[in-house]
């Protein structure tokens, strides 16, 4: 042990100084379980293996794809879309509403759990914050790409009007991007500062160069770490109702008309509450996905998954009480249109997706949660998987269902949607991908200086073997508040 | 910049800044004042009366329903677009009742409330209108009129070369623009013109009445009507008067009895784009 425990319970760190300086270290951190941890979290900025590269390809191929199709919809116009006028709106909008719900991840994960002091989170609010920054970026495509005249885009600039829901949806979803981006960047300060004195003359000069812009002059003196502390309580308690605005209005494109299935006023609380499911399923899948290929396995553990799994079982009854506050206020009274809207949903055309959505998305999803059996990382894994899944489907119920109820006395129109429509879909998972790898390779992907500052070593996960002499030593200081 | 005091500076920036704004805000780029006011010095309040009891859906003439027919070759509507559609809705006991139906011109409109560049707009004269030059087709409008009397030029539609000659007015909206929304724009040019709507002018049976609420008078070509009266006398009715929207389209109930039409008689000619297969490469979508 080369460090010297404090009164305290603070390690004081041996090692030679760096720009993390100003961190108080958590107890039971070492010096050694400290450099390790730089060193893997820096670790994907400093080298670069052929495997990112043949992915960064294969993402470029789908979304030159993506292009071509968006070509053709340019040159065609919405044509070549399954879209015709009774279902106007499709996988487009679904896709929108569904990547500006996940967005919802690293606001409720950073925001709200730095909020509550919770710090079992600490080591996944960056990639959080990640989703947030770029489902938003591919997120805010899809209402271009399903304008008819995107060409006329600057007449939302010079001619728009602020009682158009659409108005709102782009106020909304730009104070939520620059606040994200804020946020983000905020806790990004110190581990530039690390980057910047760590990465070595071996690092590229722009590299380093950009990490010395990046990084503000940051030193960790009790002045820069007391202006940090206070903008980042200032952006996470702003950008949590910013958040909960966005997706709210968000459901108001649809619940200001003045059709059957959108006319309830539960729209907007159901919208969050699906868009805070969606966002950590979303969540829980890049931690796996980024676990296992960064090796981070010492800082992202079973706990982190559990919690998030605690959450997204909680999220699924949440989600049955919305769901059933829907159907009986609605189905009580059985307006007009009401009748053929559950009987398509139901036992109609979308059935398949409807019992999707309940049982892969809903009740697996909770079950898995339910028995100590199935919470294992894998268990969570699936859950997070299927409900990511049936979200997007629930998406794209709400959207298409809804405009299948006929208005006038008309034969309910069909919706299939075509390769293009399909192909951009898979061009915005790619783009989404593509961000998220991207941002990895320039960021480190653990927001360090946190992880050592508030959690420290897994204190009572007994996995690591690093770990246990520190809980050792944590143990008269419990005691003693006792 | 001698002379020129902060304070001024901000005042001219104020006024600036407002004058920008109030630029913005003036949601009206089609001149609807500069229509002659009716003879009493106000403004003309357009508004039609189907009645019912003379739609037949065209049946006794054995063509499409040609209100629709006349619409579509006066506008060059593309196909499959019915500005005014021709529903054919069930009745209560048995058989089917036709309704025409062209936009409702709401005074409340659903459309106009949502649309994000203003292309959609109310005049004072009470018509709903869109500017397919400002339109960025974002079908928001589409989604909230509940009346499903709204049209996507999907694809590019065919122009006919008469087309081509046409003055473009949201009143006369041809030719049409792809990516663009459209719909029955009520006429108002045709009515100060002193014509009546192609509609109305179609309707082999006289079924359709257009007028002026602010005279009182509505006409359907063969006789004129006092409409305040009519309307009472005959129990007209709104679509969705529930919705709220205010309509300024009635109806008076009814199957065609008065044409001779029995309800259990169903059905009518599809609709046709005679013009559309005049034109090279036409394309069209269905609805």
């Amino acid at each position: 042990m080369e460090a010297v425990t404090g009164a305290g319970g603070h390690a004081i760190p041996a090692t030679r100084p760096h720009a993390a300086d100003g961190v108080h270290a958590a107890p039971g951190v070492t010096p050694a379980w400290r450099a390790r941890l730089e060193e893997r979290g820096l670790a994907p900025l400093a080298r670069t293996g052929r495997r990112y590269w043949l992915w960064i390809g294969f993402l470029l191929a789908v979304i030159a794809w993506a292009l071509h199709a968006y070509q053709a919809q340019l040159e065609n116009g919405l044509i070549v879309t399954g879209l015709r006028d009774r279902i106007s709106w499709g996988v487009y909008i679904a896709s929108f509403v569904f990547f500006i719900g996940i967005s919802h991840a690293g606001t409720l994960l950073s925001a709200i759990l730095r909020v509550t002091r919770a710090r079992w989170q600490m080591s996944v609010t960056r990639m959080a914050e990640f989703i947030t920054v770029v489902a938003l970026m591919v997120g805010a495509l899809f209402p271009f790409i399903d304008m008819g005249r995107v060409d006329r885009i600057l007449n939302l600039v010079q001619y728009g009007r602020w009682q158009s829901p659409l108005l709102w949806d782009i106020f909304a979803i730009t104070t939520y991007l620059v606040g994200s981006t804020l946020y983000l960047y905020l806790p990004l300060i110190p581990d530039f500062a690390l980057a910047r004195d760590r990465l070595g003359p071996t690092a590229p000069a722009w590299r380093r160069a950009t990490y010395r812009l990046a990084a503000l002059g940051w030193r960790g003196t009790p002045a820069q770490r007391r202006l940090l502390d206070r903008a980042m309580t200032v952006m996470m308690c702003v950008i949590i109702p910013v958040a909960v605005s966005v997706h709210t209005v968000v459901s108001w494109i649809f619940s200001m008309t003045l059709r059957v299935a959108f006319n309830t006023t539960v729209f907007g609380p159901y919208f969050v509450a699906g868009a805070i499911f969606s966002g950590v399923a979303a969540i829980i899948l890049l931690m796996a996905v980024l676990r296992k290929l960064l090796h981070l396995e010492e800082y992202i553990t079973r706990k982190q998954f559990l919690f998030l799994g605690y959450l997204l079982g909680a999220f699924t009854l949440i989600m049955t009480y919305f769901n059933l506050t829907e159907y009986v206020t609605h189905g009580y009274k059985m307006e007009a249109g009401v009748p053929f809207h559950f009987t398509q949903l139901m036992v109609g055309p979308f059935e398949p997706l409807f019992l999707f959505y309940w049982i892969c998305g809903i009740a697996i999803p909770g079950l898995i949660m339910l028995f100590p059996r199935t919470r294992t990382i894998a268990g969570i894994v699936t859950a997070a998987g299927l409900v990511a899944v049936a979200m997007w489907v629930e998406r794209f119920l709400i959207v298409v269902a809804g405009f299948r109820v006929p208005l006038m006395a008309y034969e309910p129109s069909d919706y299939t949607p075509t390769w293009v429509e399909w192909s951009i879909l898979a061009g915005a998972f790619a783009l989404f991908a593509l961000l998220i790898s991207v941002f990895a390779k320039l960021f480190p992907v653990i927001s360090i200086w946190e992880v050592v500052e508030h959690r420290g070593p897994e204190l009572d996960e007994p996995a690591s073997a690093v770990a246990a002499p520190d809980r050792r030593a944590l143990r008269p200081e419990r005691a003693g508040r006792a | 910049m001698k002379g020129l005091s902060r304070r001024g500076l901000l005042t001219r920036l104020g006024i600036g800044a407002g004058a920008v704004a109030a630029a913005g805000l003036a949601p009206i780029h089609f001149d609807a004042a500069a229509a002659p006011a009716a003879p009493s010095g106000r403004l003309r309040r357009w508004a039609m009366v189907i009645d019912l009891r003379r739609c037949d859906g065209c049946q006794s003439v054995g063509t499409p329903p040609q209100c629709t027919a006349a619409c579509i070759q006066g506008h060059f509507a593309p196909e499959p677009m019915e500005w005014i559609q021709v529903y054919e809705a069930p009745l209560e006991g048995r058989g089917t009742q036709f309704i025409p139906t062209p936009c409702q011109q709401c005074q409340n409109p659903p459309c106009v409330n949502v649309c994000p560049v203003g292309a959609t707009f109310s005049t004072p004269e009470g018509t709903v209108l869109i500017d397919q030059q400002r339109c960025i087709g974002c079908r928001l409008c589409m989604e909230a009129c509940p009346y499903d009397r709204r049209f996507f030029n999907w694809g590019t539609a065919p122009i006919p070369p008469e087309a081509m000659f046409m003055d473009y007015s949201p009143e006369h909206q041809s030719p049409a623009i792809r990516g663009t929304v459209m719909k029955c724009d009520f006429c108002p040019d045709m009515a100060r013109a002193g014509r009546l709507p192609y509609c109305a002018q179609g309707c082999p049976n006289r079924a359709i009445y257009y007028g002026d609420l602010e005279e009182d008078l509505a006409t359907n070509g063969t006789e004129v009507v006092k409409l305040s009266r009519f309307l009472a006398e005959n129990n007209a009715v709104r679509l969705k008067e529930e919705l709220g929207t205010e309509p300024r389209v009635r109806f008076i109930p009814g199957h065609g009895e008065q044409v001779g039409r029995r309800p259990t008689v169903t059905g009518r000619k599809p609709t046709v784009w005679p013009w559309q297969k005049l034109v090279q490469g036409a394309t069209s979508w269905k609805r």
